[in-house]
């Protein structure tokens, strides 16, 4: 009975859409329709965090959305071992680099000009384009740190006074970016003399920034360098969560802004659908759901940021193109090996 | 004969799959790379890997030999039930195992002393309680299909119980323990999850380090050949060790209990330490998620979403476990019909793949199929094909140690009396093999429940089992979400140990006399 229900819902539904029909000049409600009507997506960002978007794009636009959910880096491997034959046609991506990567593969198709205007070049390229920002933060311990206590450069971290305090992430992608900026707005020099003094701080290395949170509400360390959104992820979860973010001065390289973003796949098929799905990213609508969801900022102009944090224009990074910031990768990496930051 | 020979070939081709993408995809690496592969951090990553190796191997023999000997061999108070709770930390995924591990003896956990459970000790711990069952698993039903008539010359020729287990017992358990050690041995090479949470720096960590960093899939696969190069070192150890000590039943025996060792004042002892282990490989698991999904109560997922994955995850590793062990027979009979060096190579062979991150082989097979299998994939069938790759040497472990057992003159006979080969192996062989088989075939399904990577990448969009629900919530540390599936995925694998342990138990009735 209610599968009967389910497939005469299923046949009557793409009908009754391609029936509304929106303001595509072609008359023919059956088959250019029909094949626009379904998106695949591999999607780095978690299901709890923007599965509710997929629905909420479904709804507004009638085209059903097919969700491959992974880790960013992950699927970007995929899709490059895929090529031509990837059946994704948008790669939703939890950072720039991977979508460099996808981008430096050939795999992507240039970015709508209408879209593009949309959001400050900073957060784009022709071939992917920012859909909300995440900024570096240093978390700190609300039990035995205060605010004022804290420097306002990421550079005054090297310090005897935090040695052993302190704990991040080399293996993370984000945490990677933040020094790869570094590099590029500081000189090579400082970076690694920096990166040196962190390494004598004898830093707890972790292997995320929800590991390097947990583990300053643990007690393990009283600072940990992360991205900005993560804690009022935590808290919502686990209320009294004894954390808080500081933000540091605008341009310091310590808070960088970055992005997640969405790449078309130039192989797909359904271009049309793809593009009203970036679309709706970047509507009103899109961005509020990044402001009020997932705690991230909205990158179009107009839209509340997300509580608890700076503007935009406060949390300015250093002034590098983000798409640099895929070019430095592999030398970062080795930087830190080399540092002994990563083993 | 033929026919099986080109059956076991195939299969073993399928198995090299991972090992032909990495070699194409290291053949395009440049000098630099290869370089870097044979610096001293390279150098560094190896030792600290074969270190976690050998002492989890030995931790799981140790404590898998112990217990099944417990079990099988003594009056240890509450033996029957510790039987099966001994095996059933198989079927609690290993990451599981570590995060309960850092939420009770973790900075801030409810015993919290210090950090020790970071780097080795932490990694070794989770791994050995995760792992463990391997050996017991083989090592119990070795001790009971041992001929008891051995022992009892033994002690009748006056030798003391600890020299009757050191000169009979163990040698006739050799091949168990070693085939149950490579499990181990494979599992703590490509584990990625436990070395991660528990911050250790091993060859896994840096494959995935390599991936998330570079997305350039060159030094990733060079460093997924030093794995390859260390799994056939395991190989190489555990062919010698098996070659040793092979003790031949002369003939059928009678089917009947081996006399039970007296403990006396060591009885309690020996329940505290048997029974202690267990608790911490179980209770400490089972006890944190029950606590996380009570903490966060308003937070679990409808009945129809668990019921749903449910399906999805047995259906999956149903699937996984038939192919395997179809896999697993014409490579097993080959291997001990036809005993050479073809065959030998053919049996290793399929072993080569298991020792990589699963993350490798997800990604070889996206390679394989989008070139010359599209239709198939991100099917089912590549998905199940996919576990079958990573999960086969657990169904040629069944398989081996059952053939073994299975005389060959009886296929003659059969031959004799005019039967096909076919026939034989249909009527005779495959018959006698069952229980070894099923045995096999049931760890690759436990397996499969717990996969996760190959999961993630290879299956059909909207195919979600409790292991990608589990993986779903823990990225966004939501434990109390995460523990309904993961408790749903401990709770349907116990009928499943429960038939593996104590169905053979009471087919032979006497066993059940005290």
């Amino acid at each position: 009975m209610k599968r009967t229900l389910l497939a005469i819902l299923a046949l009557a539904l793409p009908a009754a859409v391609a029936g509304c029909g929106d303001d595509e000049p072609s008359s023919s409600s059956s088959a250019g329709g029909g094949d626009g009507q379904r998106l695949t997506v591999y999607s780095g960002r978690n299901e709890r965090l923007v599965g509710d978007l997929f629905k909420q794009f479904t709804k507004a636009t009638g085209v059903q959305v097919q969700v491959r959910y992974g880790d960013s880096a992950e699927l970007a491997a995929t899709i490059a071992e895929e090529g031509d034959a990837s059946p994704a046609d948008v790669f939703f991506s939890q950072d720039a680099g991977a979508l460099g990567a996808v981008q430096q593969a050939g795999l992507l198709a240039p970015v709508p000009a209408a879209a593009a205007a949309k959001v400050p070049e900073r957060f784009r390229t022709d071939r992917w384009i920012g859909t909300s920002g995440r900024a570096r933060v240093v978390a700190y311990s609300t039990e035995r740190l205060k605010a004022s206590q804290l420097p306002s450069s990421i550079l005054d971290f090297c310090d005897d006074r935090w040695e052993g305090k302190i704990g991040f992430p080399p293996p993370n992608a984000s945490f990677q970016s933040f020094v790869s900026a570094m590099r590029i707005a500081l000189g090579e020099e400082r970076a690694r003399d920096w990166l040196e003094c962190m390494e004598r701080q004898d830093p707890t290395l972790l292997e995320n920034n929800i590991q390097t949170e947990e583990a300053i509400a643990d007690g393990e360390i009283d600072v940990g360098f992360v991205n900005h959104y993560y804690l009022p992820e935590l808290k919502a979860e686990r209320p009294g969560f004894p954390v808080a973010n500081h933000f540091l001065k605008a341009g310091d390289p310590g808070s960088l802004v970055n992005v997640a973003g969405v790449g078309l796949l130039a192989s797909s098929e359904r271009q049309d659908a793809a593009r009203r799905f970036l679309d709706h990213l970047l509507s009103p609508a899109g961005q509020r759901y990044f402001s009020t969801r997932t705690f991230e900022y909205p990158l179009v102009a107009g839209i509340p940021r997300p509580r608890e944090t700076r503007p935009l224009e406060d949390v300015h990074g250093p002034d590098i193109a983000l798409s640099e910031l895929g070019e430095k990768l592999p030398s970062t990496l080795e930087l830190l090996q080399d540092v002994g930051l990563v083993k | 004969m033929r026919l099986v020979a080109a059956a076991a070939t195939l299969v073993a081709a399928a198995a090299v799959l991972p090992l032909v993408y990495l070699l194409v995809r290291a053949g395009g690496a440049s000098a630099d790379a290869w370089d870097t592969l044979l610096d001293d951090r390279t150098a560094l990553l190896v030792w600290r890997t074969a270190l976690l190796v050998a002492v989890v191997t030995a931790g799981a023999v140790l404590l898998g030999v112990g217990l099944a000997w417990l079990v099988e061999r003594t009056d240890v108070p509450g033996r029957r039930v510790l039987a099966v709770a001994a095996a059933l930390p198989l079927v609690v995924p290993s990451y599981v195992t570590a995060l309960a591990l850092l939420a009770a003896f973790g900075p801030g956990g409810l015993v919290s002393a210090g950090d020790w459970v970071f780097g080795l000790p932490g990694a070794a711990l989770a791994l050995v309680l995760a792992t463990y069952p391997y050996v017991y698993l083989l090592c119990a039903a070795g001790l009971r299909r041992m001929d008891p008539a051995l022992e009892e010359a033994a002690r009748t020729l006056g030798r003391t119980r600890a020299a009757v287990f050191r000169q009979v017992t163990l040698p006739v358990l050799r091949p168990s323990i070693a085939g149950g050690a490579v499990l181990v041995a494979l599992y703590a090479l490509s584990d990625f999850g436990v070395v991660s949470l528990m911050r250790y720096d091993a060859l896994t960590r840096a494959v995935f380090t390599q991936y998330r960093s570079l997305f350039d899939r060159t030094p990733a696969a060079l460093l997924g050949l030093v794995l390859v190069a260390l799994t056939v070192v395991v190989l190489v150890l555990e062919a010698r060790s098996r070659g040793r000590g092979r003790v031949r039943r002369s003939a059928a025996g009678a089917d009947r209990p081996a006399q039970r060792v007296a403990l006396g004042r060591w009885r309690w002892p020996a329940a505290v330490a048997g029974w202690g282990a267990v608790a911490v490989a179980l209770l400490v698991p089972v006890g944190v998620l029950l606590g996380w999904s009570l903490r966060d109560a308003a937070e679990h997922p409808s009945f129809g979403d668990l019921a749903g994955w449910t399906g999805s995850s047995l259906l999956g590793s149903g699937l996984a476990a038939v192919v395997a062990m179809a896999a697993a027979l014409p490579v097993a009979v080959l291997a001990t019909r036809r005993p050479g060096r073809v065959s030998a190579v053919l049996e290793r062979a399929t072993y080569a793949s298991n020792a990589l991150p699963g993350i490798v082989i997800a990604l070889s097979l996206v390679f394989f199929a989008t070139r010359v299998a599209e239709p198939v994939y991100q099917t089912l069938a590549l998905l199940v094909f996919a576990y079958v790759v990573r999960f086969l040497p657990q169904a040629l472990a069944g398989a081996h140690g059952a053939l073994v057992r299975v005389d060959p003159e009886l296929e003659r006979a059969a031959r004799g009396l005019g039967a096909s080969p076919a026939r034989v192996l249909a009527r005779v062989t495959a018959p006698l093999m069952a229980p070894g088989l099923l045995a096999g075939a049931t760890l690759v399904f436990l397996s499969t429940m717990k996969e996760l990577p190959v999961t993630l990448l290879l299956r059909p969009i909207g195919f979600d089992t409790l292991a990608t629900e589990v993986w779903t919530a823990t990225g966004v540390s939501a434990y109390g979400t995460a523990a309904y599936p993961a408790l749903a995925l401990i709770a349907i694998s116990i009928p499943v140990v429960w038939t593996l342990q104590v169905r053979p138990r009471g087919d032979a009735r006497t066993d059940l006399q005290e």
